[in-house]
């Protein structure tokens, strides 16, 4: 088994594998990224930065593109962005 | 204020990237190398999260740290101070990085055609898929089809299949007969036949179909019915994920700021991978589309260049040359068919970042009049997504880049990283 971290999004606790970026860890519980200008729901697409679908405020940091963070002990996660 | 400097920086750790780098080294530079990802490696060498980098990529990256290279992960190149002086964000902050030469490796991104649907979550780009699979997204038993256009399809298609994905199909726009000479002609590259036909024995079992593509993807909230057109036939799948793209483009954002001619949407380089700013260099799939083997090749003896060596050793330029002519037979076997055109409808979303719909697009004779009337092309991704789109569909020109290439902090385009120590022991030293 792989080490698990503490990850926060939008206040709720998920325990997920150290080493996988915040992108993965959203898509594998369904949990969307972010909501769009006309309110529809978006998940990452290019998996390599240049799509920014995947964005979200990640301690306290707007528009941090998920797919290039690796989650953190206690990282807090806003998707309102 | 953080300011670093090196004979020779080199922006992006792909394969071109870190040939460059070894190369210069190699020559006696003094190298910096920068990615904005995590680890180095690029799309084709991406680190899986739980697994050592392949092969070749820790080959080179030995062979770099030996030569003491200074990596910089998480290091992104935003903007243009002055001639040969790059600004980047890293996660202590803005820095400033001096160059006696520059090595633009900064790669591709994959093409996006928008069509009803594309924009459910569950929708991926092929390689992105690819991508956040290694990253940790779970595919094992997932149903997932595989569409667009390219070689790369094959090449995710086995991947997912590896991971013990549940691989529908695989859905080529292009016409089998193209494929099928594009495919004798490889006979040229034993190597790279050799690794297509290892690459098709892991596709045994999946159904592989040519004149096909997507038309429209269905689901409240995610994805969940896909309906795809094989030659006058329709087919639907329930399924999870959808991995689709057509094709690759370069990126040239960078390069375009710091004034460097850009082609056909590929930087302009000569026989050295000069491009047309003095002591700025280009190689890789920014210099337009040729595969992993072109990219090391051209990263080599840009490297080679930067560092100062005159010609680029004989053989690397015959080579080079090689690789060049398959580049072209690639582009040509897997052209976009114009039926593709027809994919997106009036209510269909383009601008995923702006949600500007087709409809509202076409009203407008231009590009320039459309993108200031709609703000397509103006969110954070800058027409990364859509301006490839739109240059296919209505042959628009691609958005020029602006500064910054990503967001960054008011503070971060003024101000330095000022705790010297801190961001000295966030980066790697070799
Ligand atoms: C998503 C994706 C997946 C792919 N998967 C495969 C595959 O499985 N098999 C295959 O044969 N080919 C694949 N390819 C094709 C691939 O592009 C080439 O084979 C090869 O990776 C090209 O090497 P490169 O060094 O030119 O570019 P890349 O490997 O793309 O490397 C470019 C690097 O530059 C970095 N970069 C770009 N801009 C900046 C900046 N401003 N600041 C800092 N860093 C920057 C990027 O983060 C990236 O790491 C894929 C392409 C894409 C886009
Ligand atoms: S998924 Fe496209 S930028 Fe993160």
């Amino acid at each position: 088994m792989p080490e698990m971290v503490r990850l926060v999004v939008d206040g709720l606790e998920l325990q997920v594998p150290a080493g996988i970026t915040v992108a993965a860890a959203l898509l594998n519980r369904r949990l969307v990224a972010r909501r769009s200008v006309g309110g529809e729901p978006r998940a990452p697409l290019c998996g390599m930065g240049s799509c920014f679908e995947c964005r979200a405020t990640v301690d306290g940091r707007p528009h941090t593109r998920t797919c290039m963070v690796r989650v953190r002990n206690g990282l807090d996660v806003r998707t309102d962005d | 204020m953080t300011e670093l400097s090196a004979d020779v920086v080199v922006v992006g750790a792909g394969p071109a990237g870190l040939a460059a780098a070894v190369a210069a080294a190699e020559a006696g530079a003094h190298v910096i190398l920068t990615d904005e990802q995590p680890a180095p490696g690029g799309q084709i060498w991406r680190q899986p999260w739980d697994a050592q980098p392949p092969a070749p990529s820790r080959e080179l990256w030995r062979r770099a740290e030996h030569r003491g290279v200074r990596l910089l992960p998480e290091t992104a190149v935003f903007g243009v101070q002055e001639a040969r002086c790059l600004r980047a964000a890293s996660p202590g902050g803005a820095v400033t990085i001096r160059a006696g030469a520059i090595v633009l490796a900064t790669g591709a991104l994959e093409r996006m055609l928008p069509f009803p649907g594309w924009t459910l979550p569950g929708v991926f780009a092929a390689g992105g898929i690819q991508a956040l699979a290694k990253s940790g997204l779970e595919v094992a038993g997932k149903r997932i089809v595989v569409a667009g256009s390219g070689p790369l399809l094959l090449a995710v298609a086995a991947f997912l299949k590896r991971q013990g994905a549940v691989v529908l199909g695989i859905f080529e726009q292009a016409e089998a007969m193209a494929v099928a000479r594009f495919a004798g002609s490889l006979l040229l590259h034993p190597g790279k036949l050799r690794q297509a036909a290892a690459l098709l024995g892991e596709l045994t079992g999946i159904p592989g179909h040519h004149s096909a593509w997507p038309v429209r993807a269905e689901g409240t909230g995610w994805l969940e019915r896909l309906t795809v057109r094989v030659g006058d036939q329709e087919q639907s799948f329930e399924l999870d994920f959808l991995a689709c793209s057509f094709g690759l483009v370069p990126v040239t954002g960078l390069a375009e700021l710091l004034g460097c001619r850009v082609e056909s949407g590929a930087v302009v380089v000569d026989r050295q991978q000069r491009t047309t700013v003095p002591a700025v260099f280009a190689a890789g799939e920014a210099t337009g589309i040729g595969g992993v083997d072109s990219a090391v090749i051209e990263g080599a003896i840009a490297g080679a260049a930067a560092a100062g060596s005159m010609d680029p050793a004989p053989s690397l330029d015959r080579r080079r040359n090689r690789e060049q002519a398959f580049a072209r037979r690639l582009a040509l076997a897997f052209r976009l068919r114009p039926e593709l055109k027809a994919l997106c409808e009036a209510d269909t979303i383009v601008c995923r970042c702006e949600d500007v719909r087709f409809g509202a697009l076409i009203r407008y004779g231009d590009a320039r009049e459309a993108r200031l009337a709609t703000r397509c092309g103006m969110g954070p991704c800058q027409g990364r997504m859509c301006g490839p789109a739109l240059n296919f569909l209505r042959g628009w020109p691609l958005p020029r880049p602006a500064l910054p290439l990503i967001p960054v902090t008011a503070r971060a385009l003024v101000t330095d990283a000022t705790d010297r120590t801190a961001s000295a022991t966030f980066f790697r030293e070799s």
